[in-house]
């Protein structure tokens, strides 16, 4: 069934021409075989074990037979040019491409020993399971409070008011929130500045303790300093829980990640220790893109 | 360098005539504000100039002698008594004695004078007051119309007076010892229509209005949000789906006279339903105010931002959980704003209503939604259309009042939004 699909899809592909147009004006530094992946992109202590992902919008496929291991308790960053499919991939992680009519995901993508794309799995599961973080920072324009206490909430995960408080000031510790607003949690978040936005989000994801945190460009809206705070909130996530990190900044991709996945036109080229990819690339584009020459 | 210079000439001549055409089209902007305010500045000049008068009566203040004799009563609290009584009389003597000059002759002409329900309230004032037989009160009645367009409009040449040239002096007599007056038109406010322009009021019209509104919010509101709702958020995409909201854009075009004949056709005709009942007029008004509802309520769903959603799905909320936690409460002021605004269309709709027979002449104040009524337009429009001129100011009368009522709903729907819109 997989398969089958595969082989349709990649006919398609092979004549889906603004593709190749693109790829055609770009001047050659490597070529990239599909589903070859360079590097280590398997793990012994998976968390995530995705194989032969393919995703289509339509009838344009902007992931192309990707194999990946996400292991446990660790950072992973998505790097690539803009359009290479990484807000995609991410998104498969929790299924939040549902919502797109359009969107088709095939392969096998397994969080443990679940079927993430299990046609009778309820993505409530999941999402309790794997949390993200958005891009822009987006809480509701609610209280402070009630934007933490929303998905513990929604689980039931407190059933008493003292419970609830209790997750929901030690999820603004964690995030590093907690003593800038401890005062002022009936105050709406909107109120707040866009860093402060973006760690209450992440207040937000981790109070339902997720195994998994997706973060899709969780700093391109926040200042330098910011931005630290967040990096350092990464670090410090990252002892319990796996997270995934969509970045433009490959100096943060550098200073957060253990192991980062370089994308190229919905192709995953090369998967390595971050110090590795940084200093000694193994395949020429993720060469090319981390020394500057396209991105 | 002088390349520069020359750039910078030529910048500066564009920019001049950049701004030219920036205030051209600034003055284009006052001038058309300049005559939508002009027209609606005429439009209620003409329609308060006409109708302040319907806000006055005229009245007589007469010291009336309650004689048994006169009156054929000797026992007030008797309501057999009562009812043969002459209540005329004692009016009609107390009047005369205020007019010195007035001989046993001049006693039609006196008794025109005075309203022809004066009597009905002096036999209710006795009712409510049987101690009051055999002594002299002092009591105020309504002039008959004639005499209050005369007092009203002397002079006016868009009224014709009907009293005579004698009556007119006595009454200019009267006026200028203030015994007869004019005052705050209280009949107006309290009473339903009737035949005499001075008993006729808008308060069963008032009431109907409100009744018949009440059904329609009541349908409209929450029929019309749950449409959009599902329209917006669960339906799948697809012909059928396109089919619907194409019609729904339809039936928001559609003439309201012909949801009119749908409500006769449906409702009283098929469903066995009464005329003119309240009931049956919010229905009808139901039928035309939902794509209104559902149109705005859509706009106001589209309007919340994706992101909220995709963060509360990224949260593990259920489709409904989206729709019911974050959506609803980010869409309502939009929705609210929608929904006045149809009932406030609803509010002013004639044609419909009268397909239903709700613009029969209806004297009591409507007690329920199953009792006939009229609505305020179709109030207006029977005495805008009646041969009476005395009814013309309280045509105008009652578009003030419903002038007032549609005013005050879109300054509620101004007020909602500012003040429960949120930005995110
Ligand atoms: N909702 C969608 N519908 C159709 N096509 C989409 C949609 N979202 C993304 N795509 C297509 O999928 C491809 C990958 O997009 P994606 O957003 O994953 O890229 P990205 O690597 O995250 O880019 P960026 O760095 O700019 O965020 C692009 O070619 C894009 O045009
Ligand atoms: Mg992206």
């Amino acid at each position: 069934m997989t398969n089958m699909n595969q082989t349709v899809a990649r006919e398609t592909a092979d004549q889906d021409t603004p593709v190749v147009a693109v790829e055609a004006s770009k001047p050659a530094h490597g070529s990239v075989e599909e589903g070859k992946t360079v590097g280590k992109p398997f793990s012994d202590k998976a968390k995530f074990k995705l194989r032969d992902v393919e995703v289509f919008y339509g009838e344009n496929r902007a992931i192309k037979n990707i194999s990946l291991d996400i292991a446990r308790n660790e950072v992973i960053a998505f790097i690539g040019p803009s359009g290479c499919g990484k807000s995609t991939f991410l998104r498969c992680l929790n299924r939040m491409n549902d919502s797109i009519d359009s969107c088709r995901v095939t392969g096998s993508l397994m969080l443990d020993d679940i079927d993430i794309y299990d046609p009778k799995r309820d993505v409530v599961e999941l999402r309790a399971r794997v949390g993200m973080v958005f891009q822009k920072p987006n809480p509701f324009p609610k209280s402070i409070y009630e934007n933490v206490a929303y998905g513990p909430r929604i689980h039931g995960l407190a059933n008493r008011k003292a419970d609830l408080d209790e997750i929901v000031e030690n999820s603004l510790r964690k995030a590093g929130l907690w003593d800038e607003v401890k005062d002022r949690l009936d105050a709406t978040a909107t109120g707040m500045s866009g860093g402060q936005q973006q760690r209450l989000c992440i207040a937000r994801a981790i109070a339902v303790s997720p195994e998994v945190v997706l973060m899709d460009e969780p700093c391109s809206a926040l200042d330098p300093i910011a931005t630290a705070k967040v990096e350092e909130l990464i670090a410090e996530l990252s002892e319990s829980y796996t997270i995934v990190i969509v970045t433009h900044s490959m100096q943060q991709a550098a200073r957060v990640s253990h192991r980062t996945a370089y994308f190229h036109l919905g192709n995953l080229v090369e998967v390595n220790e971050t110090s590795k990819v940084f200093t000694s690339p193994e395949h020429e584009l993720t060469e090319s893109y981390i020394t500057g020459r396209f991105g | 360098m002088t390349d520069q210079h020359s750039q910078a000439e030529l910048v500066r001549q564009s920019l001049k005539a950049r701004y030219r055409k920036e205030r051209r089209f600034r003055a284009y902007g006052i001038i058309a504000i300049a005559i939508a305010l002009a027209a609606l500045v005429t439009l209620f000049a003409d329609i308060i100039g006409k109708g302040y008068t319907g806000f006055q009566k005229t009245t007589v203040t007469l010291n009336v002698d309650l004689d048994g004799e006169i009156m054929y009563l000797d026992d007030a609290t008797d309501k057999r008594q009562l009812k043969m009584a002459d209540f005329v009389e004692p009016l009609v003597l107390a009047l005369m004695k205020e007019i010195p000059d007035a001989t046993e002759a001049d006693r039609d002409a006196i008794k025109d004078l005075i309203n022809p329900y004066a009597s009905v309230t002096l036999r209710e004032a006795l009712e409510a007051n049987p101690g009051w037989l055999g002594t002299t009160r002092t009591m105020t009645f309504l002039t008959h119309t004639d005499v209050d367009v005369y007092v009203k409009h002397a002079g006016d040449e868009g009224y014709s007076i009907k009293l005579n040239d004698q009556q007119k002096a006595w009454v200019d007599e009267l006026e200028s010892r203030g015994i007869v007056d004019t005052s705050f038109n209280d009949v107006f406010f309290s009473g339903g229509d009737s035949r005499d322009p001075s008993k006729a009021g808008i308060l069963g019209a008032v009431v109907g209005s409100l009744l018949t509104m009440f059904v329609t919010l009541a349908l409209s509101f929450p029929i019309g949000v749950a449409a959009a709702i599902y329209l917006e958020e669960f339906a799948p995409q697809n012909k059928f789906t396109d089919f619907i909201e194409v019609n729904i854009n339809n039936l928001a075009a559609v003439p309201s006279i012909i949801f009119g004949l749908l409500g006769l056709a449906v409702f009283i005709n098929l469903f066995g339903m009464p005329r003119s009942v309240p009931v049956v007029g919010g229905l009808v008004l139901t039928l035309m105010t939902l794509p209104t509802i559902i149109i705005s309520s859509r706009a106001a769903i589209k309007s919340v931002p994706p992101s909220i959603r995709e963060a509360a799905e990224g949260m593990g909320a259920s489709k409904m959980q989206v729709v019911l936690h974050h959506v609803l409460p980010l869409a309502m002021p939009g929705m609210l704003t929608g929904s006045i605004i149809g009932m406030a269309q609803a509010l002013g709709e004639t044609a419909p209503l009268l397909l239903i027979g709700m613009v029969a002449f209806i004297v009591d104040v409507p007690n329920g939604f199953f009792d006939s009524a009229t609505v305020l337009p179709v109030q207006v429009f029977l005495w805008a259309g009646s041969p009476e001129l005395a009814f013309i100011e309280r045509a105008s009368a009652a578009i003030m009042v419903l002038l007032a009522f549609l005013i005050s709903m879109n300054a509620l729907a101004i007020w909602l939004r500012k003040r429960l819109e949120r930005r995110w």
